[in-house]
């Protein structure tokens, strides 16, 4: 379902073809200039109000669109003195990047997870540790503020619940990654790993800012598929500490029963480990992009295609 | 992939589509406790139905040897209350009543006439830790057996000198490593543990395992708001393994 709304406002094909006027519907799709105007071709010509389409790596970003943003070929290279058009409005750049499936499981996960941990976290208090009862030696004392249920029993409860929730998301997420292939654009693959380093060292100690390449830099991808790991490492340890004996055999896998808990306490630091560096990164880059996970679209993306 | 669309169009495609989303915000009236209090019960109600139809009659429990058990003074006493209700060992019976042929006060000789089954098993505590222990008793089956319980009941509730309580679906109770524990490592139930029978059953949670027991009832209903001492409180009914 999600994919056929999806196709409804993607009216432009993925290769550059004539546009038909006629399929000029939802999302009115303008051509770019290189495609209808055979003068833009001439990059050359320094006045040349052309937009980014170009490969020009050079090119500035595209904050200000608007006087270039001009459907029809203009001969006079005079940006200046281009006056928009009256019936078009102005063109910018942007991109579908969150298909609705992927919005859903997104906030469905957000949601899930805070109270997940928050519930866990009281679960956890009840016995914080993972060694044995007697005698027992505590790692760490929670404090109450940061957890959720009251008390075991109605931590328990909340975990109970959100953790079907979190596994249909979860399901979902990846049937509808896989299905559509929209994995590609987020999947960390070895083939990323030599761009890791690059944006580790331009968030971190203040490197330049290596070009952007597609929707997500290799650091994203590397931060986003561990999730996916966190979240299948948390569900099948789950698994086995809510059912140790029906699932005796996959208890075995991870190594015995004991190991369940602090595997399934691991999954949990590892996204406690990426949320605040989530949420930090989104509070950089503003509100477009965060809307963007609410609405779909991104405008005026980093990348080029 | 990236396009050039119109100001107004792309304001109004976020739009709808920002609008679609509408029914995951409506999600958002669990945020009132009273809604979320019927949401939690429910999440754990539909949990104990899934454990249910998860739990495999014949599938047993891992079994450990000697050499794994907790030393004994290692296995902890957990009790709601007090941990010694003072049962009187010499004078004690179990009242046997509800969908049984045979209802009436069993004595310990006769429960401990039944094939004795001796089982080192994980015991498992709902807020974590676990000890495995060395346990000694008869089956529960066995003993339903002798007592006539119907066989389409569904249910066991069990009363205990302490005034705790439980009750357990059939499919455990009949489960072959289910056990009246009269014995912990080769020795009588000592008091603490619930002398001198409770029930061991390694496909459930610690608080399932009622201790000191005075009175069993087999049947098809159970009462609403007292079908355990700590469900009734807000733990999973199933408390399964």
């Amino acid at each position: 379902m999600a994919n056929g709304e999806e196709k409804k406002i993607q009216p432009v094909p993925d290769e550059p073809k004539p546009v038909n006027p006629a399929a000029d519907s939802a999302m009115r799709p303008l051509p770019s200039e290189a495609e209808t105007a055979p003068h833009a071709t001439l990059d050359s010509e320094p006045a040349e109000p052309t937009l980014a389409q170009s490969p020009k790596p050079m090119q500035p970003a595209q904050s200000k669109p608007a006087p270039a943003a001009r459907p029809e070929p203009i001969r006079q290279p005079m940006p200046a003195e281009i006056v928009v058009p009256e019936k078009k409005s102005d063109l910018v750049r942007a991109a579908y990047e969150y298909p609705l499936a992927i919005r859903i499981t997104h906030w469905v996960n957000a949601v899930s997870l805070f109270v997940l941990v928050a519930s866990g976290l009281r679960i956890f208090r009840a016995f914080p540790s993972f060694g044995p009862k007697i005698p027992q030696q505590d790692l760490i004392d929670i404090p109450k503020a940061l957890t959720l249920g009251g008390w075991l029993g109605g931590a328990l409860q909340w975990h109970f619940t959100f953790m079907w929730i979190f596994a249909a998301s979860g399901v979902l997420y990846l049937t509808y990654q896989l299905l559509s292939g929209h994995y590609r654009t987020v999947l960390f693959t070895p083939k990323e790993i030599p761009g890791v380093w690059p944006m580790v060292r331009h968030y971190f100690l203040f490197g330049p800012k290596p070009p952007a390449t597609g929707q997500y830099n290799p650091l994203q991808k590397l931060a986003y598929t561990s999730t996916v790991g966190f979240g299948i490492l948390s569900l099948l340890t789950g698994i086995v500490l809510y059912k140790p004996v029906q699932f005796s055999w996959l208890a075995f896998l991870f190594g015995g029963f004991h190991l369940m808990r602090v595997w399934h306490f691991a999954a949990m630091c590892g996204f406690l480990a990426f949320i605040p560096g989530h949420l930090i990164m989104v509070a950089l880059h503003g509100w477009s992009n965060f809307f963007s996970m609410l609405s779909g679209w991104k405008r005026e993306p980093e990348y080029q295609e | 992939m990236i396009k050039r669309v119109d100001e107004r169009e792309l304001k109004r495609q976020s739009r709808r589509q920002l609008l679609k989303l509408a029914p995951v915000a409506v999600l958002g009236v669990f945020a009132f406790p009273k809604m979320s209090d019927r949401l939690v019960t429910e999440g754990v109600r539909f949990s104990d139905w899934a454990s249910g139809g998860l739990f495999r009659r014949e599938h047993l429990a891992p079994t450990f040897s000697n050499s794994a058990v907790v030393p004994v003074e290692k296995f902890p006493y957990n009790g709601y209350d007090v941990l010694d209700p003072e049962v009187d060992l010499e004078k004690w019976t179990l009242t046997v009543e509800g969908d049984v042929q045979h209802p009436g006060e069993y004595k310990l000789s006769q429960i401990q006439a039944l094939p004795k089954i001796n089982q080192n098993t994980r015991h498992i505590c709902v807020e974590g830790w676990d000890v495995i222990g060395s346990f000694g008793g008869a089956r529960i089956s066995d003993f339903l057996t002798l007592v006539g319980a119907s066989k389409s009941a569904r249910f066991l509730e069990v009363e205990c000198a302490d005034d705790y309580y439980e009750s357990l679906d059939m499919a455990t109770v009949l489960h072959p490593q289910s056990l009246l524990c009269y014995e912990m490592y080769g020795q009588p139930l000592d008091r603490k543990h619930g002398a001198p029978l409770r029930l061991q059953m390694p496909t459930k949670l610690g608080y399932k395992q009622a201790k000191y027991l005075d009175r069993f009832r087999v049947t098809n209903v159970l009462k609403p708001g007292k079908t355990g001492y700590w469900e009734d409180q807000g733990y999973s009914w199933f408390g399964g393994l």
